[in-house]
């Protein structure tokens, strides 16, 4: 039951739930595409809260609550908001909750979405905090999964890239440490998974780790991959090197299986070639579309009957 | 311990009334008393032993603070120090009630994360919160924030300085 729940941290959502989720995102996405109207949240408001900017997040928050028929209020310049003044972030959240029916907060401090929940009166979403945790984008990533393959057990899903900073690969490891699936790492050395993230996890026998890419291409079902930064690297020769032996570029797609699907959060830079954007394969933009569904299935299911 | 080494260690300055922290981890009483804020300003008389044998053949230290009564922090932050520590309760000479420390399951604004970028460092109206782990026999702290972990090395050190 999400209804009336905030939403931090993707542990806050049972495995129930998160299956819930999919199936009303799924009717959500069929509506929608039949040009059904929804007006599940008529009358209702969203406060989007957005102290670092995220273009992207914020605009699928604010689609979805458009697309169910509820209205936004936001702050349009981070810059200008109360926050520049030297406003605390609880400050901010009693006001914002005592305006709107649901509030969706990205901050650049980790454990903020925590205490933007413990002052708000309101239901709290979680947009991103730090380098901590991105719930909605996880379970979005789940959902796309889960589109493809029906479920999370017995599958092998590798996770590439920048695993130290990619705050997208934090939440979505332990979500899918709750299944029965296997999951590889595959990171250069000095961008593996933090041990914080994997003394949290359930289930540690089923993650492997790796820096050989090859050694998963043809095994894995799913490749989750992320943006590596040029800014983490104090020699560009290194980021060369590492942006050679991790992107997906044809000849690697080329080695992968049929049934396999790759994934990113976007925005991608060098890791993926657009030349194996029209393969079947590359999941990505539908990943990225598919955000507005799940976010539309969270809010209706936090504000809704139910 | 046995009766002999106990008579001969509170002998040595026998206590009123009081606490004795007995089985302080060798060269920690200092930090003990720093944690308890007992500086020499503060007008308990404190007594003071460090690398003292112990009757289980091991060094330890002790101290002694007359009139002092121990609150629930204050048993936390020695647990912290000195997780085999054990306390005394002196009233009229005698020991009155004798207990170990046990490391708390959940520590209330005594310990400053760690991640400089934790919401907790910010100027927010909020007190830190841990919560313990155990990972085989090594306690971790948990950041009820930023979900961020402490080792009770690293607490030590931050509750120390
Ligand atoms: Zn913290």
């Amino acid at each position: 039951m999400l209804k009336k729940k905030d939403i931090v941290n993707i542990g806050d959502i049972s495995n129930e739930d998160i299956f819930k989720v999919f199936e009303n995102a799924s009717q959500f996405k069929k509506k929608l595409s039949k040009g059904e109207k929804i007006k599940s949240m008529d009358g209702r408001i969203m406060a989007t809260l957005f102290f670092e900017p995220s273009t992207r997040t914020r605009l699928s928050f604010e689609s979805a609550m458009h697309r169910l028929g509820g209205s936004v209020i936001t702050v349009s310049e981070p810059k200008s908001s109360s926050a520049s003044k030297g406003e605390t972030v609880a400050d901010t959240i009693r006001m914002a909750s005592s305006y709107s029916d649901i509030i969706v907060m990205r901050h650049p401090m980790e454990g903020a979405a925590r205490l933007a929940a413990e002052f708000s009166s309101v239901p709290v979403i979680n947009g991103g905090d730090g380098s901590g945790q991105h719930p909605t984008q996880t379970l979005l990533d789940l959902f796309t999964i889960w589109e493809k393959f029906g479920n999370f057990n017995g599958l092998h899903i590798t996770l590439a890239g920048d695993l130290k900073y990619g705050r997208t690969v934090h939440s979505l490891i332990r979500a899918l440490n709750r299944f029965d699936a296997t999951i590889s790492l595959v990171s250069p050395a000095s961008l593996e998974m933090p041990d914080h993230i994997i003394s949290t996890l359930r289930n540690p026998e089923r993650v492997i780790k790796s820096t050989n890419l090859d050694e998963v291409l043809n095994r894995s079902d799913v490749f989750y991959i992320t943006r590596i930064q040029k800014e983490r690297f104090v020699d560009l020769n290194d980021y060369a090197k590492v942006i050679g032996s991790y992107s997906f570029d044809a000849e690697t797609v080329s080695k992968m299986k049929k049934t396999a699907i790759m994934l990113h959060p976007l925005p991608r830079v060098d890791e993926i070639n657009p030349e194996v954007d029209n393969d079947p394969r590359a999941m990505y933009f539908r990943q990225a579309e598919n955000g507005v569904f799940v976010r539309m299935a969270i809010v209706d299911m936090i504000l809704g009957g139910e | 311990m046995n009766k002999l080494s106990e008579e001969k260690t509170l002998k040595i300055s026998k206590i009123e009334d009081g606490i004795v922290i007995d089985h302080i981890h060798p060269g920690s009483a200092l930090e003990v008393l720093s944690v308890l804020k007992i500086t020499g300003k503060s007008g308990f008389t404190v007594s003071l032993l460090m690398n003292v044998r112990s009757s289980n053949g091991n060094n330890k230290d002790v101290v002694k603070i007359e009139k002092k009564k121990l609150r629930k922090k204050e048993l936390d932050l020695i647990s912290i120090i000195s997780p085999n520590a054990t306390i005394n309760i002196v009233e009229n000479f005698a020991i009155k009630e004798k207990f170990n420390v046990s490391l708390p399951e959940r520590v209330d604004d005594i310990i400053k994360c760690q991640n400089q970028n934790c919401v907790t460092n910010a100027k927010e109206p909020v007190k830190t919160v841990f919560t313990m782990e155990k990972k085989g026999d090594t306690h971790l702290y948990r950041c009820h924030y930023c979900e961020r972990t402490m080792t009770l090395e690293e607490i030590r050190n931050s509750i120390t300085k």
